[in-house]
């Protein structure tokens, strides 16, 4: 069983690795950091939000001050794509931001008996909208992906 | 020290060991002792054992008796629904009526209360933080004021209350509390609390960011009775009037809030009349109990695990610092832990402090208006989450911190909450919000004060606070300066009509900054620019009181991008309206285009941090500021390339953004993406992301320090693997870093950063003076 547990990371219970929902790529133990599978870059954030006020006449322009801010942006390895961005100060520790119970994770979704991949639809490709399907009932005749419920 | 009423009374120095002392007492002298302490409190401060708590009561014999008589459910829907139409008819009267600012566009709420105080319902409109915050006035009432022979509580009595000290979300807002009696019991409370502004704090407006003592936060009430059997009593009016800036507010707005109530209650005697007391009191007793029991379900419904979160502020409001706020959010079960341990220290002569209570009635706010919106907004809505925190912390402050800009404190713990949410509930099939990314948390707007065109003293602020970007969703962008944080349904007021009472004008409003979004698959919502100037007045100035210009204040969410940092700019030394009278295709403003190009001529042009403290504004001089945006949600490469060719044509965004962030490429023509030049360009975009990345590990290896850079003024705890806070503490010889747990940590105290910069100027003419070889004799 496969749970969506962020935009970009599944949990896969049966071998408990994180996986890129991009591109499939082994992210590490899904009992430990994520991040610890990710390629990291220590980005200066002025290149992201960029001065909109002159830097060469003003010291407050809409750009963070570099020395005061980092961007950490952390990448699938697979596929490159940016699974999540930090702000921190330079030279601070990164945070270690989920950590999951397996154990737990499984017993609820035993419990639930339902398709994680399917009723999480929320994630990468084709925008996510509200399923109604139970409501409409009969009415509802079409067949749809993950992504693109109507 | 701190004085509360429940604070342990010392029974002699350290080391004295007389034998008197070390005897137990007997009942009957500990009672002649618990006497005397009872007829003698010299001070009845706030007290720790109803401050610190946020649970609800445990039902009372009362409750207790009107419940085993049998509930019927429909019965209680059927109460809470007339409840809350007469919650949203007092809300309604307030907003109609009151003279307050924040009054007109919804900042303010009605709500109904247990015997005990637990709040059993809100006002629909409103803001919600005052679910978690209202109880504490209430239960100090019931048990200092009640049995008191100088005070009592008798049916028609009214007790007003500002002071977060004794539980508010900061001392701005001012509540009128009332109980509802039969046969001579209180069955339950109403109250209305209005944002009112000006409180003749330091400065105007009633949230200072000057503030360096308690003492210059401005109005300290604790609960009092005002109201007596229906009476307003003139001289405690006149004594609160003589306090503040503003006194035909402060009466106008007491009359407005004591109406309300009085409609409220009257609603309520005609509940009472039709389903009879004890069904009237069982129905508010099992909300709060309902409520409580559908929150720890939904906790359940939560993965167990961890999720942390921490955030860096970058100001004092005087002068840039990093403070941190820590999070650690673990659900267990149908238990959930909120851990603030790490969190920087109180700074004791800074406004951004925040008492305890008001942080957790940010936190309410991130919960029943962010996780479950659909639930009545019961104080249980947060009863079964417990909060661990560090007393005197910037986030939970003693009782002798300024705390002026209490906000700066307080709405990092929404945004603790709320931002962690996105991750606790995304692999939940069971929502009921939007996972979002960070709502922008800083009220970026302008405080004013002085006298009016028609010669009256003011002070208050521009609702342009409540324009905040709205978080990006999972499936769409965030909508621009959609409302803030804290009330859904605010309104950002109409600049016109303010313009009638005030002598400035907006010359731009609401006007989007370009790139000043939170970039991502699916972008914060933008924020906009203002430009005041006042004229016409022998004396105006302006202020403004947030963080956020060295530092980002929100992040984004799954790989999105947080806001821009906001400045504040100025242009002194010319009257605008002399330049647009003269010329008026001059009237043309941007902040960008008057800072970079600098147009007029003799204008001194500034920028500095958000926090201003209050400035006396000359005819036609220019401050300008931006609203902040939401974050963004996602990866950029991900957005949908037409929608950043419909920004691009919009002016939303630059061209340099559209290529460098958002990798797409389009023809300057028409706007039409070229589909295959943007796939290569995202393409390489991402491999680069691949080479430039390094493995985590070694990344860890060349980027952790050990200690915040040496120059940084650094404040909490410096990781997350430990129990001690890094702090600059300013001693005889200067600045020293410190590391100590917060009991340890010695008080903290920034130096006057006016001294600090005149130090700096002298020591570089002694620097230039040396150089040159000029001598100068100087006495001291």
């Amino acid at each position: 069983m496969r749970i969506p547990m962020t935009e970009y990371l599944i949990i896969d219970l049966e071998t408990e690795r994180w996986n890129c929902r991009v591109c499939n790529q082994d992210l590490g133990e899904a009992r430990g950091n994520y991040k610890e599978g990710t390629l990291v870059y220590d980005r200066d954030p002025t290149e992201i939000h960029q001065s909109i006020l002159d830097p060469e006449k003003y010291e407050f322009t809409f750009a963070p001050d570099p020395t005061f801010c980092r961007i950490l942006e952390f990448y699938c390895p697979g596929c490159g794509t940016q699974l999540e961005t930090e702000y921190v100060p330079p030279g601070h520790p990164p945070t270690v931001d989920m950590l999951w119970d397996i154990d737990s994770l499984r017993e609820t979704w035993i419990k639930r008996g339902t398709k994680p991949e399917v009723v999480i639809n929320y994630g990468p490709g084709e925008e996510a909208v509200a399923d109604f399907t139970p409501a409409l009932g009969s009415y509802n005749t079409h067949n749809h992906s993950p992504h693109s419920f109507s | 020290m701190t004085l509360t009423a429940n604070e342990p009374s010392t029974t002699g120095e350290a080391g004295d060991t007389a034998d008197d002392a070390s005897q137990p007492l007997t009942a009957q002298e500990q009672q002649w002792v618990d006497q005397f302490m009872d007829e003698t409190t010299l001070f009845l401060g706030p007290d720790p054992a109803i401050m610190r708590s946020h649970q609800i009561t445990s039902r009372s014999a009362y409750e207790e008796e009107c419940i085993s008589k049998g509930v019927d459910p429909i019965k209680v829907d059927r109460i809470r629904k007339r409840l809350a139409g007469a919650l949203d008819e007092g809300y309604e009267m307030c907003e109609a009526m009151g003279a307050a600012p924040g009054a007109k566009w919804g900042d303010l709420t009605t709500a109904i209360y247990t015997a005990e105080g637990d709040v059993t319902y809100l006002s629909c409109h409103g803001v919600i933080a005052f679910s978690a915050i209202l109880h504490h006035p209430i239960r100090y009432i019931m048990k200092y004021w009640k049995d008191e022979p100088t005070v009592g509580i008798n049916p028609g009595d009214g007790f007003i209350h500002n002071d977060a000290r004794y539980g508010n979300v900061h001392n701005t807002d001012q509540s009128m509390i009332m109980p509802i009696f039969r046969e001579g019991k209180i069955i339950a409370w109403v109250a209305a609390t209005i944002h009112e502004g000006e409180n003749g704090a330091c400065e105007p407006g009633g949230m200072p960011s000057g503030s360096e003592t308690p003492f210059d936060d401005g109005l300290r009430m604790s609960p009092f009775k005002i109201v007596e059997k229906g009476d307003l009593r003139r001289d405690l009016l006149t004594f609160l009037q003589h306090s503040v800036r503003d006194p035909k507010l402060q009466l106008a707005d007491l009359k407005v809030k004591i109406g309300a109530v009085q409609r409220i209650q009257e609603r309520v005697d005609s509940i009472i009349d039709e389903v009879g007391v004890e069904t009237f009191v069982a129905a508010l007793r099992v909300t709060v109990e309902d409520v409580e029991q559908e929150v720890k379900r939904r906790i359940s419904e939560l993965p167990d695990g961890t999720v942390s979160f921490n955030q860096f502020m970058d100001s004092t409001l005087k002068e840039n610092i990093l403070i941190k706020f820590a999070c650690k959010v673990t659900v267990k079960g149908d238990k959930m832990t909120v851990d603030l341990r790490g969190t920087g220290p109180e700074i004791l002569n800074r406004a951004i402090n925040s008492p305890l209570c008001s942080v957790k009635s940010m936190m309410m706010q991130a919960i029943l208006a962010f996780w479950w919106p659909d639930l009545p907004r019961c104080t249980s809505a947060m009863s079964p989450i417990d909060i661990i925190s560090d007393e005197h912390t910037w986030a939970d402050a003693g009782y002798d911190a300024p705390m002026g800009q209490s906000l700066q404190a307080s709405f990092r713990g929404f945004s603790a909450l709320q931002t962690a949410f996105a991750k606790m509930q995304f692999s939940n099939p069971e929502k009921f919000s939007n996972v979002l990314a960070p709502w922008f948390n800083q009220i970026n707007t302008f405080l004013w004060g002085g006298l009016t065109q028609h010669g009256d003293q003011v002070g208050n602020l521009c609702a342009d606070l409540n324009g905040m970007g709205g978080g990006a969703k999972a499936f769409r962008d965030g909508e621009d300066a959609v409302s803030p944080l804290f009330c859904a349904m605010a309104d950002t007021a109409e600049q016109e009509v303010m313009e009638e009472e005030v002598p400035f004008m907006q010359l731009v409003s609401k006007r989007i900054v370009r790139d000043n979004q939170g970039f991502g698959k699916n972008s914060g919502g933008m924020g906009y620019e203002m430009i005041v100037a006042a004229e016409g007045t022998p004396m105006w100035g302006f202020m403004t009181v947030t963080s956020g210009s060295k530092f980002s204040s929100v992040t984004g969410m799954f790989g999105g991008y947080g806001c821009s940092t906001t400045p504040l700019a100025m242009v002194k030394g010319i009257n605008i309206y002399d330049v647009i009278r003269k010329d008026s295709s001059k009237f043309d403003l941007s902040m960008e285009r008057i800072m970079n190009e600098q147009p007029y001529e003799g204008g001194k042009y500034t920028t500095s941090h958000m926090g201003l403290q209050f400035d006396v504004a000359k005819d036609g001089e220019m401050y300008m500021i931006a609203q902040g945006s939401g974050g963004g949600y996602g990866d950029v490469l991900e957005r949908d390339p037409e929608a950043v060719a419909k920004d691009l044509e919009l002016g939303r965004i630059s061209p340099k953004v559209a290529t460098s962030i958002y990798g797409v490429v389009w023809d300057p023509e028409t706007f039409v993406v070229d589909q295959e030049a943007t796939t290569r360009l995202r393409h390489d975009s991402r491999q680069a992301r691949i080479a430039r990345g390094k493995p985590y590990k070694e990344f860890l290896e060349g980027y952790v320090k050990t200690e915040p850079p040496k120059d940084l003024l650094y404040y909490g705890s410096w990781g997350d693997d430990t129990e001690e806070l890094t702090a600059t503490h300013f001693t005889n010889n200067g600045p020293e870093r410190v590391k100590a747990t917060i009991d340890k940590l010695p008080l903290i105290m920034l130096p006057d950063r006016r001294e600090v910069k005149i130090s700096a100027l002298e020591d570089r003419i002694r620097e230039l003076e040396q150089k040159h070889g000029e001598v100068v004799h100087r006495k001291s």
